[in-house]
């Protein structure tokens, strides 16, 4: 009698190799992020330990000089920054999706989401350069400084846009053609049959869509670091310059040192973590839905 | 031709003489030489027939001979289908259907249908009701909840679902959906419903609850059915049509009265089509 | 009444048009304005000499040569490591483990993770491990390790879609002759996934490519050519960053640069795209 549990590989020394070599491979891939985690934590570690948790968030600046280390200032920067490039990149990518779907003849739609894909390839670089270069002068002359809040939620508008635009687009064009059906011969016009049927039925894909940009926008270094001015400081219009956790480290960490040096880490893990968050709410409306 | 001998066991039926009088009958739609044809391809061409106000007329006839297309070209839904182009004229009472400047929209809310596979919205249940009366501008509230009790209580559904309105339509059944994308057409209060093979993606238990309501909508509405379930034709219609593929084409063979068609045929193919021996 | 109804719903239709098609054309003109403003300003620096000179005066004349041979090689180590891993773990993931194996299950999720670190914190990792930790200093070889970890997820994921695409008879008729798990591996089904693969080669490359903020404390800023591995290497996207913040006078060989890698970028990303659509049969996003 045989049973399916009983190892097929053994009658081949090269399986048996193979499966071992390719189980070293998985676990080597696997543990990358593990080693991530662990790194960040011991680098952290000493400032952690000298200075304390609740300083990160109650010191009176983030002055590492003087021993100053609120992560505050630059945690706004980064939240102010993503909300504002969220809110305006997503109701235009999802209506950048709607139009291609529904409203543009098929001559233009094509063109136009080739265009989104384009986009969807350019660099971070290439974004902050443009932005440092034409649009941070626009905006100093209608109120200086110039590089501000104002020119990063732009910029981060721009780079969050294919994603959210392409992920909106994948979506609607799954939702089944009889609700579309269904919708014109209950005499439904166009708008309140996307309004009323199609969003509904492509809320999980939506939803994805926008945790993803969410996502992009908070690690977003060099674009922002190109265009936000990089001063510490906790925003109060959208013409002030800011700095976000991302750019504070890409800028400090070359001369960092000792405690400094590990309040960066410190800040890396706070981006983890939020990225975590995402993650987990991504999970949780992926499998908390009770409808289909 | 001997007459039609139910099996033992089936459901009551009425012979043909026997049912209740419709109405008056009096053409409500008019179709002349109308065709339809999807790019190269022709899925009928030059129909005529009349539908008359309050019957229930049935269109038979074997797949692929335009039945359904005839359907669709009613409330203009071929619109929607990309390179097709329909040719002819359609009179709903005192409306030219084709004509360019025929709101589509109050066509459609004259004219309500009802598909194969059900097909309601992936919203609530009462959501599902709620949002195309919304949409044809009713807004009060209360008018709204009486007129979705009464739309559910018309399909029997209302003591199924009373208490839980709020929950996805999906997850009702196959025999339940479909009772809900009737009570969402007929919430709209149309003239005309067409009905594309209601009961054939379902269960003969919920078949056979649609069937009876398809037959207590007599006299209020005026019902076209597309089927190919003779005997289910032969249980509800008052009038029928029969339609088969001819040189490439669907085209109409006969259409008369239900007792006419299916048992005093005039066209040998229609002959041999209700007796079984072909299609 | 009836009118008033319909007049409100055509008011409603014709203003939600209005604003899709508004919102279309922002989008467009944007995106024109910024690409039109790269080509302009760009090709007008672009020569031949540009692509294949060394930079002088920091970047402000001179080209870019010695940047695209460390560009080049830094994602050569980037996919001379992360192939042989991210195969290997692919098709151990899409042959060897099912779905309720915990290892499975925990490699996947350690790179579900893994793919939505933002790139400054591989940049941390880079530094710590592979410059300190692993003795390497700034140089390519650090860069292009750090590379890898930030590409294998996409790589991983692509090639597993491959491995999966291919049909189950291929595996059964294989197991029906006799042959090792091995012979089917090496010669059945990894020449048959081989589209899945390329379409993760190209999308990771596309990815290395883009990168800056992995790239700045990991394999450097020195822009002489560079003669081993082991040297400092500017890749193609830091040069715009350093010619554009720290090089005053830098931005018309940062525009022709930009230039460069974007022009690089979009046939990367279209070479993916048309291999998905015609050797898998699906469309793939690169977002």
């Amino acid at each position: 009698m045989t049973s399916s549990a009983s190892n097929t590989l053994s009658r081949w020394p090269t399986d048996r190799l193979l499966l071992w070599l390719l189980r070293g491979a998985a676990a080597i891939a696997g543990a990358i992020v593990v080693l991530i985690v662990a790194f960040l934590v011991l680098e952290a570690l000493p400032v952690l330990r000298h200075v304390g948790v609740a300083r990160f968030f109650t010191d009176p600046s983030w002055h590492p000089a003087e021993g100053f280390y609120n992560l505050t200032p630059m945690l706004w920067g980064t939240v102010f920054a993503m909300v504002g490039s969220v809110l305006v990149a997503t109701p235009l990518g999802i209506l950048s999706a709607v139009f291609c779907h529904y409203y543009a003849p098929p001559a233009v739609a094509r063109p136009y989401r080739w265009l989104i894909e384009l986009l969807a390839g350019i660099p971070s670089v290439v974004y902050g350069f443009w932005g440092l270069v034409v649009l941070v002068p626009l905006i100093g002359a209608i109120h200086p400084p110039g590089p501000s809040l104002l020119a990063g939620i732009v910029i981060l508008t721009i780079m969050i846009l294919p994603t959210i635009a392409l992920m909106a687009d994948a979506s609607l064009a799954i939702v089944p053609q009889q609700y579309l059906r269904g919708a014109a011969a209950l005499g439904l016009p166009r708008w309140a049959t996307i309004r009323g049927v199609v969003f509904p039925a492509a809320k999980s894909g939506l939803c994805t869509g926008v945790i993803l940009e969410t996502g992009r926008a908070i690690g977003e270094t060099m674009a922002i670091l190109m265009v936000c001015g990089n001063v510490v400081q906790t925003p109060h219009s959208l013409f002030d310059p800011i700095r976000t956790l991302t750019a504070n480290i890409a800028l400090e960490m070359a001369y960092a040192l000792g405690d400094h040096r590990a309040a960066l880490f410190v800040s890396g893990l706070v981006l983890m973590g939020m990225i975590a968050a995402l993650v987990a709410a991504a999970d949780w409306i992926s499998h908390g839905r009770i409808y289909g | 031709m001997t007459p039609f001998e139910p099996t033992p066991g089936a459901r009551p039926w009425f012979p043909l003489e026997e049912r209740p009088a419709c109405c008056e009958p009096k053409p409500f739609i008019e179709v002349e030489q109308l065709s339809v044809c999807y790019g190269q391809k022709p899925a009928f061409h030059d129909v005529t027939l009349s539908i008359n106000k309050g019957c229930i007329t049935a269109l038979v006839g074997p797949s692929g001979c335009g039945k359904t297309s005839f359907l669709t070209s009613l409330n203009r839904l071929t619109d929607l289908i990309p390179g097709s182009r329909v040719a002819g004229r359609i009179r709903l009472d005192d409306l030219d259907v084709l004509a360019p400047q025929t709101d589509v929209i109050r066509l459609r809310r004259r004219v309500g249908m009802i598909f194969q596979k059900p097909n309601p919205f992936p919203l609530s249940i009462r959501k599902n009701l709620e949002f195309p009366l919304r949409e044809h501008g009713l807004r009060d509230r209360e008018q709204i909840a009486i007129t979705i009790e009464t739309g559910l209580r018309d399909v029997g559904l209302w003591d199924e679902v009373k208490d839980r309105l709020d929950s996805p339509a999906l997850a009702l059944s196959g025999g339940q959906q479909q009772r809900l994308c009737m009570a969402r057409a007929l919430v709209l209060a149309p003239e005309v419903l067409l009905m594309d093979e209601p009961c054939s993606a379902l269960d003969p238990l919920s078949s056979g609850v649609v069937e009876d309501l398809i037959v207590g909508l007599r006299g209020r509405y005026t019902v076209l059915i597309v089927t190919h379930n003779l005997a289910q034709a032969r249980r509800i219609a008052d009038y029928a049509a029969l339609f088969w593929v001819q040189n490439g084409a669907g085209e109409l063979i006969e259409a008369g009265t239900a007792k006419q068609i299916f048992e005093e045929p005039r066209d040998p193919l229609t002959a041999s089509y209700v007796s079984g021996m072909r299609g | 009444m009836v009118k008033a109804l319909e007049r409100h719903r055509d008011g409603r239709e014709w203003l939600a048009s209005i604003v899709v098609w508004s919102a279309a054309a922002l989008v467009t003109a944007t995106f024109c304005w910024l690409l039109g403003d790269i080509l302009w300003h760009g090709l007008s620096h672009l020569s031949w000499t540009f692509l294949t000179a060394p930079p002088r005066n920091a970047g402000r004349e001179g080209g870019i040569g010695p940047i695209l041979v460390s560009t080049a090689l830094i994602l050569g180590v980037c996919l001379g490591v992360s192939v042989p891993l991210g195969v290997g773990t692919a098709v151990l993931l899409a042959e060897f483990t099912t779905d309720a194996s915990l290892f499975g299950r925990l490699t996947r999720r350690s790179l579900d993770v893994l793919s939505g670190v933002p790139s400054i914190v591989f940049g941390l990792f880079g530094n710590v491990f592979f410059c300190k930790t692993l003795g390497l200093g700034f140089s390519i070889l650090s860069g292009g390790l750090t590379l890898a970890c930030m590409v294998l997820p996409i790589l991983i994921r692509s090639t597993e879609e491959g491995f999966r695409a291919v049909p189950a008879g291929y595996r059964l008729s294989a197991a029906a002759l006799g042959l090792s798990r091995t012979t089917t591996l090496f010669h059945l089904l990894l020449p048959a996934a081989v589209p899945g693969l390329l379409v993760g080669l190209v999308l990771g490359v596309g990815r290395a490519m883009a990168e800056t903020a992995a790239l700045i404390f990991t394999s450097g800023y020195v822009d002489r050519m560079p003669e081993s591995l082991l040297d400092s290497g500017r890749a193609l996207s830091i040069h715009i960053f350093d010619l554009s913040m720290n090089v005053s006078g830098g931005d018309a060989n940062a525009y022709a640069s930009a230039l460069v890698l974007v022009v690089l970028l979009l046939a990367i990303n279209r070479t993916a795209s048309w291999l998905a659509e015609h050797w898998l049969h699906r469309r793939i996003i690169t977002i």
